[in-house]
């Protein structure tokens, strides 16, 4: 069915979320919808699928007006929803999951007919190649196929609009490639697809058409056949961006960190880093490149002494650490930016200002003798929040409210507020937009030209590519190469990284 | 809709609550008030009237109760006579002596629950400072001069409060076992441990009692009353709780542990990341939490009471989780609330004796109170107020609860 949305407003205190902004995609056609974090996408698929109601527009859906009052209409109407947070509950089989609020029934009393709904969800699974056991359990199925759940849902309801936000945030690169190939079967088999994402190379890779959302408005579209990254990116943001931060070659000093026979367990008890030798230079960075699970959370947790490992020795400046807890290390100037840093790297219900002190509140200038300094504690912060470049009303607002750009610079701006000889940056740039990876990305080179030794550890090879002096890939727990960063290319980190996407024990 | 200010939002959702619970109060009083009922058929404005009349009437008891009567205090302070002044001001005195213990446990539940610890334990860690200030205050009899029992008593009613506190933290950092489940059994524990004490120990038992009470401990020491009059029985107790709240929100706001308290509470894994220690900090925040409950505990038997009972801590420690999540886990505001619910107990005692409605209503009142507060939607949507949200992520314990520095 052909979707069109024309000039939809939607106002909320204080913000014009969408500004008259008007998309359409025709039947089977892929619309890739590009945009930062706070730039409308959410709030206008919110609209599409019945959850908010628009303050001016219209909605057409094969040239009739629609109006969705809630999203049970909006579903009725054939959209479907696949949300970037997952909604299934864990402990009902495939089944259950997809026909749950669909169900059919065989008889007066509304028994379940499991047999029909089970028969139905195997066609279409089959159809569209979305490979999907019916009567696995959601929880023991990986984070790639419960999407393709999701997905199921959507199609269980006979939805001929599919509306995927962010559908990759939570994927490896190998479930990447196989959700653009259901995309692609679907799109081919009359299904519209609005596609959201702030990633530039799916729009590119996946879509029939780009628009491109800035500021609740439409700032342009694109033609994936001869559009650039770059231009997308400008676009995107407003403004001339560096999707490669340039940086001089690599001054590598003395070794600040050196690891070796390294073996750490998970916490099923089961060795996730199993024998790793690493030395890391000050003034380089190394790229720890992998796909998800392949024991780059323990080997970053080992080093920053909030796992002890089984066995093997990690000396930060000379200093044997492996004993250590977070507290000692971090004393060393360690700056850890954690790999989840909604749960890990702030305290969302404290303050930017509470925040900045996190892990520097014991020592002075912030407290002395156990008691804080209020005024230098808001004077530091005040000035991170300027140094930082942190967009924020003030130092007292609540962290958990920034947009997932800022809170990174919260922890960065934290982090760096100390001198560090080590950085150990996990997923630096996680889910941020062009703008706010551009930002981190400076900022870590900016340490190693001052003579930091850097670890960034990384799923995305793009990441990867751009900062790293040198690439260690991480295989099963080991790692099973060390490329300079001007040898590697995708393919060959592909390559390297290849084994683990199609061995076993890979449920990322 | 309207928007709120910052500071007004903080207060809106628990005033409203209390509003919104004496509005309903009164629907029940006027419901129940059959004689005034009978006249509808016959005399509906006349029953209008009645029924204004009588919820004006019972909240002006209880206003009365709970505050005594302007015009009679100063009628009092200007004859002067000693009798009559004590007999005015002491319904006013009486709302503070039941708000003094209220105080001190608000306190404790507000550190524990900070710190993210749902210490359900007031009970039982009041009632072992009580046993230890009782005990010690017997053995040192004639031993040290009165005031340093005094200081004695409540010093280790303090420490036997901290120790019975200590344990569910311990267990819970060492051993994982949930705080909710050991404080509710300790409370047994503490609760049957008084009764057997009473029951089994000669030294401690009142002479010739059938029940289980403790020997008067008037006689051998007591808090310095604040005025010194007849039947006032109001003591430095209320002050200290004062001074508790300023030390509590100075201890959580101000202080280096207290940072680390409101981190841990917040969150464990990003205190874990920062270096601090959840564990000691559950130690720490239950040790505190049991040490002003069990000081709580020394001025009750020490200063209002004067004598150990098994109903001395009267559900106190179930009534100031309550009012600690109407303040918001705030020091300033558990004064405030403390001094609300002081004022529904005595107003409401008053209000039995001159209007003839029980004192349950009271009860319903304050549970409505508590009902509100812990659903803020609904506040919201009866008044029609629209408040953002603190934090998008709301802290474990109470959407209100979020710091600031």
């Amino acid at each position: 069915m052909r979707l069109e949305l024309r000039d939809i407003t939607k106002r909320f205190p204080g913000v014009l979320a969408n500004d008259r902004i008007s998309i359409s995609a025709d039947r089977g056609k892929v619309l890739g919808m590009l945009g930062e974090n706070g730039a409308g996408k959410t709030t206008l698929m919110n609209i599409l699928s019945g959850l908010y109601k628009p303050d001016s527009g219209q909605i057409f859906i094969d040239e009739t007006e629609r109006t969705f009052g809630d999203p049970v209409a909006a579903i009725e109407a054939g959209v479907g929803m696949v949300h970037q947070h997952f909604m299934l509950v864990p402990v009902f089989d495939v089944v259950e999951a997809v026909a749950l609020g669909a169900e059919t029934t065989k008889d007066a009393l509304g028994t379940f007919d499991r047999a029909a709904a089970r028969k139905r969800i195997v066609e279409l699974s089959e159809r569209y190649k979305l490979d999907v056991d019916p009567d696995a359990r959601i929880e023991s199925l990986p984070v790639g196929v419960r999407q393709r759940v999701e997905i199921l849902k959507a199609l269980y309801r006979r939805s001929d609009i599919l509306v995927l936000d962010e559908p990759s945030a939570v994927l490896t690169p190998y479930e990447t490639e196989e959700l653009y190939a259901i995309i692609r079967s679907l799109a081919a088999d009359g299904t519209t697809i609005i596609f959201i994402t702030h990633k530039l190379n799916e729009v590119l890779e996946v879509a029939d058409d780009i628009v491109v959302l800035r500021r609740g408005r439409v700032a342009g579209t694109a033609d994936p056949k001869t559009a650039t990254r770059q231009e997308l990116a400008n676009m995107m943001v407003g403004r001339d961006v560096e999707l490669i931060v340039p940086k001089g070659p690599a001054k590598p000093g003395e070794v600040v960190l050196s690891i070796e026979q390294l073996f750490v367990r998970d916490d099923r008890l089961e060795m996730a880093v199993n024998g790793v030798d690493l030395e890391v230079r000050a003034g380089e960075i190394v790229a720890v490149a992998g796909v998800q699970g392949n024991g780059q959370t323990e080997l970053v947790e080992a080093i920053t002494g909030l796992r002890t490992p089984d066995s093997g020795a990690i000396s930060i400046g000379g200093k044997r650490t492996e004993k250590w807890g977070p507290r000692q290390v971090s004393n060393l100037g360690v700056a850890h930016i954690p790999e989840d840093r909604g749960r890990d790297g702030l305290i969302s219900p404290m303050t930017i200002a509470e925040n900045y002190i996190l892990d520097t509140y014991h020592e002075a200038p912030y407290s002395r003798n156990g008691v804080l300094n209020l005024k230098v504690v808001r004077e530091r912060a005040a000035q991170g929040v300027k140094d930082f470049d942190i967009r924020t009303p003030s130092i007292d607002t609540y962290a958990g409210a920034l947009s997932g750009g800022n809170q990174q610079k919260v922890v960065v701006a934290r982090e760096f507020s100390v001198p560090v000889q080590l950085v150990i940056a996990a997923q630096p740039t996680r889910g941020l937009d062009v703008g706010s990876i551009e930002y981190i990305h400076r900022r870590l080179v900016e340490q190693r030209d001052a003579g930091a030794a850097i670890v960034i550890v990384s799923t995305e090879l793009d990441e990867v590519l751009a900062v790293g002096d040198r690439i260690a890939v991480m295989y099963a727990g080991r790692i099973v190469g060390i490329l300079a960063g001007d040898d590697a290319t995708y393919e060959n980190l592909g390559l390297l990284m290849g084994g683990a996407t199609y061995g076993e024990g890979t449920a990322a | 809709m309207k928007r709120v200010g910052p500071l007004l939002r903080r207060i809106l959702v628990p005033v409203l609550s209390v509003l919104t619970a004496l509005l309903l109060g009164g629907v029940v009083i006027i419901l129940t008030d059959f004689d005034n009922l009978q006249k509808i058929g016959t005399d509906p404005l006349g029953t209008l009237g009645g029924a204004v009349q009588g919820v004006l009437n019972a909240y002006g008891a209880m206003l009365a109760g709970a505050f005594g009567d302007p015009n009679r205090i100063i009628t009092a302070l200007q004859t002067g006579n000693a009798a009559d002044i004590a007999r005015a001001i002491r319904p006013l005195t009486e709302t503070l002596v039941s708000t003094t213990p209220l105080i001190f446990v608000g306190l404790a539940v507000s550190i524990s629950f900070r710190a993210g610890m749902f210490n359900i334990g007031g009970d039982g860690q009041l009632m072992i400072g009580a046993l230890a200030a009782t005990a010690s205050a017997i053995a040192l009899n004639g031993v040290i001069p009165a005031w340093l029992i005094l200081i004695a008593t409540i010093a280790i009613a303090t420490l036997a409060g901290a120790a019975w506190g200590f344990v569910p933290g311990f267990l819970k950092a060492r051993t994982g076992a949930h705080e909710v489940i050991t404080t509710i059994m300790l409370n047994y524990i503490a609760s049957l441990f008084v009764f057997f004490i009473l029951t089994t120990s000669p030294a401690l038992r009142a002479a010739g009692s059938t029940t289980p009470v403790s020997k008067q401990l008037s006689s051998i020491v007591d808090v310095p009353n604040l005025i010194n009059l007849p039947t006032i029985r109001l003591d430095f107790g209320f002050v200290v709780a004062l001074l508790m709240a300023v030390a509590v929100s100075w201890l959580l706001f101000r202080t280096t542990k207290g940072f680390e308290l409101r981190a841990a509470g917040f969150s464990s894994t990003a205190a874990r990341y920062a270096g601090m220690s959840a564990g000691g900090s559950m130690m720490l925040a239950m040790s505190l939490s049991g040490g002003l409950a069990g000081m709580a505990g020394g001025f009750l038997v020490i200063g209002t009471v004067g004598q150990l009972s098994l109903d001395l801590s009267g559900g106190i420690g179930f009534n100031a989780i309550a009012l600690a999540l109407l303040a918001g886990l705030r020091p300033s505001g558990v004064v405030v609330s403390a001094l609300l619910f002081g004022a529904l107990t005595q107003g409401g005692k008053r209000m039995g004796i001159d209007t003839g409605i029980p004192f349950d209503l009271l009860l319903f009142i304050m549970a409505l109170v508590i009902m509100f507060v812990a659903a803020p939607g609904l506040i919201r949507s009866i008044w029609r107020v629209r408040v953002a949200k603190p934090a998008p992520e709301i802290a474990q314990v109470s959407s209100e609860s979020a710091g600031t520095v």
